[in-house]
């Protein structure tokens, strides 16, 4: 056994090693966590195929990751920043194609030994390859993630994973982004085998000697199985019906905001109407036009603001975060709930605290609700889900509370109910354990009031519902300790949340925002807009639901209450609108309570709208017809003018936490980046000019934010650094 | 003698929980003797605010255990609050089960092989194995074993119908095939317990029970069981407990083990039930050094037994005066009395049999345990009215006792509990400082 690993410069990420005749290739990036296709890496890879295609002592290849749980975790985003302009990308993609072919056709069997993930750029190398191998374990996972850039695969998988794994499958991963377990990659032919990770190596190199001496032969893509399979991808007219169908799908799915997944249909497509030149030719093409769209170019913004937020502490000072084993939760609604949920998950012990029995009850079966979904998806195996179960325990006293080490308070938004749940609380928890609220709206400050220890009382503000939301938006006050902070940040990111830190204020960021958001669509409805006209418009825009759904699902007597904080500590500007009141006033709270604006089955699904609320509003029967540009503009215009204020006042810290809380916290569009990034986009200068025309309408709505109006004067941007 | 545990290890009482009983077939019958038991240590662990990395060891009871999961300790002790590193054994006692769990648990403290400690005990008869027939289990076995299909089809062609009829293990001991309740019955006659006083003696237990359940002191021991998956029923407190029962109605019922001559009927007996408790039990230093303060200490145990084909629940009266002498006391200094309620015949005559020279010439002792006074007997009801899932009960009485030593500030308070096989157990426990 010899290790031969020339030794140079630059420091490498392949090692090879000879065990009699089968060339061990390590993959471990120096310097990094995972392993990605960086330039240098995809040169090194084309020496390692020279090499094998000359070097005769070479017989086969097993290829695997020196990482622990990432065998290739896809191409290295950075460089996509530097792509200028279509050809650039087209070229870049013709490059990986090329690539991968020599990786196909080396002259010696090529198997993959994959353990950990394998994506987008890695997911393309291992279907180049002639035998792949996979491990049992959760962590061995495979996935298309291209789209989620805004992009396509750009290396031949367009052409090589339907071939793979059938045209259904691959356009499910390739569509969705989505992550295929190892043991469904191995049931749709991703990977030949699946072994216990110990063996995997062992494995990898009798697969590798049997190929090399013709006793096996390399993969070959599995027999499509079944009739459906047969009817729907074995001849041209079923395919042309499943390629139909997608298109028609991801046009209803994206609203048209999002060109990639059409783009990816028509890569595919071209393959095989046209042969795979042709289908190459394209993907090449259509990458290259995907990656200078402002779709992606947002896309990968936004991806690269989670990343750094996953790295930020919260906090200047270098204080270490405190561990959070112990999760106190009082109130054990939809809300407390949630949260109970995602902490079980984690392996915190929760204790889920509500005045009576019935209500912890409640609160415990929306937690073993939300787990055994998760058991049903096979997320979890059985005993993970009665664990994770155990692990929350219903209380309605404070048993148990003596050991917490951080408290989240989720009752109802009521100062008087908050300062007696504080008071009570701090009776019984260690004196080290932290105290968070999950209001909505109330300051920090005013919750905290009678607090003894009030360094230790902040705001974590999760979103509805809280295992699906990824936004968390902590807020500190100015008493707010570092250690709080920096705990209450680390433990949000354990609950895989992304986590901006805020400072104190009515609404803090996102509900503000939120607010002067949809006071605005309820001044459309006193106007006498139709309620499904302004929804479709918001939708039109790019948000997920329209403003007035959203507010049905919220529930009218939440927002109602929330307008009422907001408009109290900002005045005129943000004064909620008639029709709100008048719809919460004849017993209407929205999808929960069955009445809102829309009418809702028994089932609690949304029907049409709810004609009868009508003579509710100010206009009474009569509609008034509003084009839908201004309806976008004036809804979103409110927001994005309240979120510069919020910057402008060191609300938030950044326009990147405002960006990220906008687009996971409350729906703002991903493919515009966020309100800041909107507003670089479309300049700061229109924006003002818009908002002044709005403002000479509807004053004192719509007045600019002193930073827009400066902005505007000096051209400057948020993002001054954005491409 | 020298007193159990000295030099700090005496054995502490720390806490205890129970789940609500609940007679088979009703509120717990979907939660088998394992998920009752995860469920009440978690719970215990929680409520106690006990870091889990402290356990040494956990011990739990069972009479009738899964097939599936034998060991139901360890599947216990793999609560997530719990390293996984934390050795845990099932012991089997009968009726004395979780006792057997405690003073295993008590004994490794008093040895200084742990500190820190869970015992309990569950049994769920909602969910008792059903077996098939010795001559089914044998085709299925030969099926398992055959080469070929043939041979596989060949082993199931020698099944006759009435193999196919299940058989449900009884409540019958192996060696003389007496069920409890003939055992129960044939003491009433030999110690002449006669019908009424078997009934005034349930209904006492009932109306103590729904005492001690509506001024909270049981409540106070038993944790609410959300049940799952629909969470719509919230037991928290034991649905066997009559509020309504009258001497004139339990008078009414019929005998069931003898229909002609018998006194033993189902309102004079412990109904079968489901549920759970366990205690944390900790060395006294180590207690101390934690901040606990201890309910109680464990002075002295024993167990006995005698020819189950003769008095097969009157083996406490043979446990108690040992218990009794290696804590070196005897029954005037104790306070408070708990006796385990299989059948109000078998508590009178265990009661009978601590006055009577002739069990006491048995015990080996010159005289009689003595009467117990019956104001300190089984304050808050016992057995009959709570109920008495086999594996548990001695765990809810250790706590029951521990607690009530405590709320009257009585120094030494004593256990028994009836087992089959003509065993019985006895405990003594002294009030912590």
């Amino acid at each position: 056994m010899t290790v031969v690993n020339e030794t140079s410069a630059a420091p490498r990420a392949l090692a090879v090693e000879m065990v009699e005749g089968i060339a061990v290739v390590t993959f471990d990036l120096p310097g990094e966590s995972v392993n990605k296709f960086t330039p240098a890496v995809l040169e090194e890879f084309g020496a390692l195929v020279d090499r094998a295609d000359r070097d005769t002592s070479i017989r086969a290849v097993v290829l695997r990751s020196g990482k622990p749980d990432v065998f290739i975790a896809g191409a290295d985003i950075d460089q996509f920043l530097t792509i200028h302009s279509a050809q650039d990308a087209e070229a870049m993609s013709r490059d990986g194609q090329q690539r991968m072919d020599r990786l196909e056709q080396c002259r010696v069997p090529i198997v993959a030994a994959i353990h950990g993930a394998c994506l987008g750029g890695g997911l393309e190398a291992v279907l180049a390859c002639a035998y792949r191998i996979g491990t049992e374990h959760p962590k061995t996972v495979l996935g298309a993630p291209e789209v989620m850039l805004g992009l396509i695969p750009g290396a031949g998988g367009t052409q090589r994973l339907p071939r793979t794994v059938g045209l259904r499958n691959a356009l499910d991963m390739i569509l969705t982004g989505r992550n295929v377990r190892a043991k469904k990659a191995l049931a749709m032919g991703l990977l030949d085998e699946l072994v216990h990770p110990a063996i995997l190596r062992e494995v990898a190199l009798d697969r590798a000697r049997q190929l090399a001496d013709g006793r096996i032969k390399r993969a070959r893509p599995r027999r499509t199985r079944g009739l459906v399979a047969l009817a729907l991808e074995d001849n041209a007219l079923g395919r042309k019906l499943v390629l139909r169908q997608a298109r028609e799908q991801t046009l209803k799915k994206t609203h048209g905001h999002y060109p990639a997944p059409l783009a990816a249909i028509e890569a595919v497509r071209a393959g095989y109407t046209e042969g795979r030149e042709r289908g190459l030719a394209e993907e090449a093409r259509l990458f290259g036009e995907m990656a200078v769209t402002d779709q992606s170019r947002e896309l990968i913004y936004l991806f690269f603001a989670t990343t750094a937020l996953k790295k930020d502490r919260g906090v200047d000072a270098p204080v270490d975060p405190l561990p959070v084993d112990k999760l106190g939760v009082l109130g054990a609604g939809f809300m407390g709930a949630g949260i109970a949920s995602v902490a079980a998950m984690q392996g915190t012990v929760v204790r889920l605290k509500d005045a009576e029995l019935p209500r912890v009850a409640k609160g415990l079966k929306a937690v073993c609700d939300v787990l055994r979904e998760r058991l049903k998806k096979k997320q979890i195996t059985r005993r993970q889900f009665e664990d994770q179960l155990s692990l929350v325990g219903g209380t309605i006293d404070y048993s148990g509370f003596q050991s917490v080490d951080l408290v989240v308070e989720a009752v109802f938004e009521d100062l008087a109910l908050k300062h007696r749940v504080l008071t009570e609380a701090e009776t019984v928890i260690p004196g080290d354990a932290i105290y968070a609220s999950n209001t909505s709206t109330i300051p920090i400050a005013r919750i905290a009031e009678p607090s003894r220890r009030p360094e230790q009382v902040l705001g974590m503000h999760f979103f509805s519902p809280v295992h699906k939301m990824p936004l968390l938006e902590v807020i500190v006050t100015p008493r707010t300790s570092a250690v709080a902070t920096a705990t209450a940040v680390a433990y949000g990111k354990k609950l895989g949340k992304h986590v901006i830190v805020v400072n104190d204020g009515p609404g803090f960021y996102t509900t503000r925002t939120l607010a002067a958001y949809m006071n605005e669509a309820g001044y459309l409805l006193d106007e006498g807009v139709p309620i499904d006209a302004l929804d479709a418009a918001l939708v039109d825009f790019g948000f997920p639901v329209g403003p007035i759904t959203l507010m049905d699902e919220v529930g009218l007597d939440v927002g109602g209450k929330v307008g009422l904080v907001i408009h109290e500590a900002f005045g005129a500007r943000l004064a909620p609108s008639a029709s709100l009141a008048r719809v919460l006033a004849d017993g209407r709270t929205g999808r929960k309570g069955g009445r809102g604006f829309y009418r809702y089955g028994a089932d609690g699904k949304k029907d049409g709208v709810d004609e009868t609320v009508y003579k509710l509003l100010p206009t009474g029967a009569n509609r008034v017809e509003v084009p839908v540009v201004e309806m976008q503009q004036r809804c979103v215009l409110a927001m994005v003018n309240e979120a510069v204020r919020c910057l402008e006042e060191g609300i938030l810290r950044s326009p990147r936490d405002g960006d990220v809380g906008a687009v996971f916290g409350i729906g703002f569009p991903p493919f515009r980046g966020g309100p800041f990034r909107w507003v670089d986009a479309v300049g700061a200068g229109t924006i003002v000019r818009q908002l002044e025309v709005y403002h000479g309408r509807f004053a004192p709505r719509f007045e600019p934010a002193r930073m827009l109006v400066e902005m505007a004067r000096s051209e400057k941007k948020f993002h001054p650094h954005a491409e | 003698m020298p007193p159990y545990g000295t030099n700090g290890r005496r054995v502490a009482i720390v806490a205890g929980l129970r789940t609500p009983f609940a007679k088979a077939g009703t509120d717990l019958k979907g939660q088998s003797a394992q998920e009752l038991g995860r469920a009440v240590v978690a719970e215990l662990i929680e409520r106690a605010n006990l870091d889990g990395k402290l356990v040494d060891t956990l011990v739990f009871g069972t009479v009738v255990p899964s097939v599936l999961a034998p060991n139901i300790a360890r599947e216990v002790a793999l609560l997530p609050m719990l390293p996984k590193g934390i050795p845990a054994f099932t012991v089997s006692r009968a009726c004395a089960s979780a006792n057997q769990a405690i003073t295993d648990a008590a004994d490794q403290i008093v040895l200084g092989n742990a500190d820190v400690a869970i015992a309990g005990g569950a049994e769920s008869l909602s969910n008792v194995p059903i077996l098939h027939s010795r001559a089914f289990s044998d085709v299925l076995v030969a099926a398992s074993r055959a080469k070929s299909m043939g041979k596989r089809v060949g082993a199931f062609s020698r099944v006759r119908p009435r193999d196919l009829v299940p058989v449900t293990p009884a409540i019958a001991e192996p060696s003389t095939g007496e069920t409890m309740g003939q055992s129960a019955e044939k003491m009433a006659k030999l110690n002449h317990i006669p019908r009424d006083e078997q009934d005034q003696f349930a209904l006492r237990s009932h109306r103590l029970a729904a005492a001690g359940t509506s001024d909270g002191r049981l409540t106070a021991e038993i944790m609410p069981y959300f049940v799952p998956p629909k969470y719509d029923v919230i037991p928290t407190s034991d649905n066997g407990i009559r509020t309504d029962t009258s001497f004139e109605q339990l008078s009414a019922l019929k005998p069931v083990f003898d229909r002609r001559y018998g006194t033993v009927t189902a309102g004079n007996s412990s109904p079968l039930t489901d549920g759970a408790a366990a205690v944390i039990l900790m060395s006294e230093e180590k207690a101390r050094a934690l901040g606990y303060r201890p309910l109680a200490f464990i002075r002295s145990y024993a167990y006995a037994a005698l020819d189950p084909g003769e008095q097969l629940l009157q083996a406490p009266v043979l446990a108690a005066p040992t218990a009794l002498r290696r804590a070196g006391l005897s029954l005037s200094d104790i306070d408070l009395v708990e006796m385990h309620e299989a059948f109000a015949a078998q508590v009178l005559s265990n009661l009978q049999g601590f006055e009577s020279k002739t069990w006491a010439e048995r015990a080996g002792l010159s005289k009689p345990v003595g009467e117990v006074d019956r104001s300190r007997l089984n304050v808050m009801g016992g057995s009959i009215a709570i109920g008495h899932p086999f594996g548990a009960t001695g765990a809810r009485i250790t706590t029951t006792l521990a607690n009530e030593l405590r709320r009257r500030s009585g120094q030494f308070g004593m256990m028994t509990v009836c087992a089959a096989g003509g065993m019985g157990f006895a405990m003594i426990l002294e009030a912590a400082p």
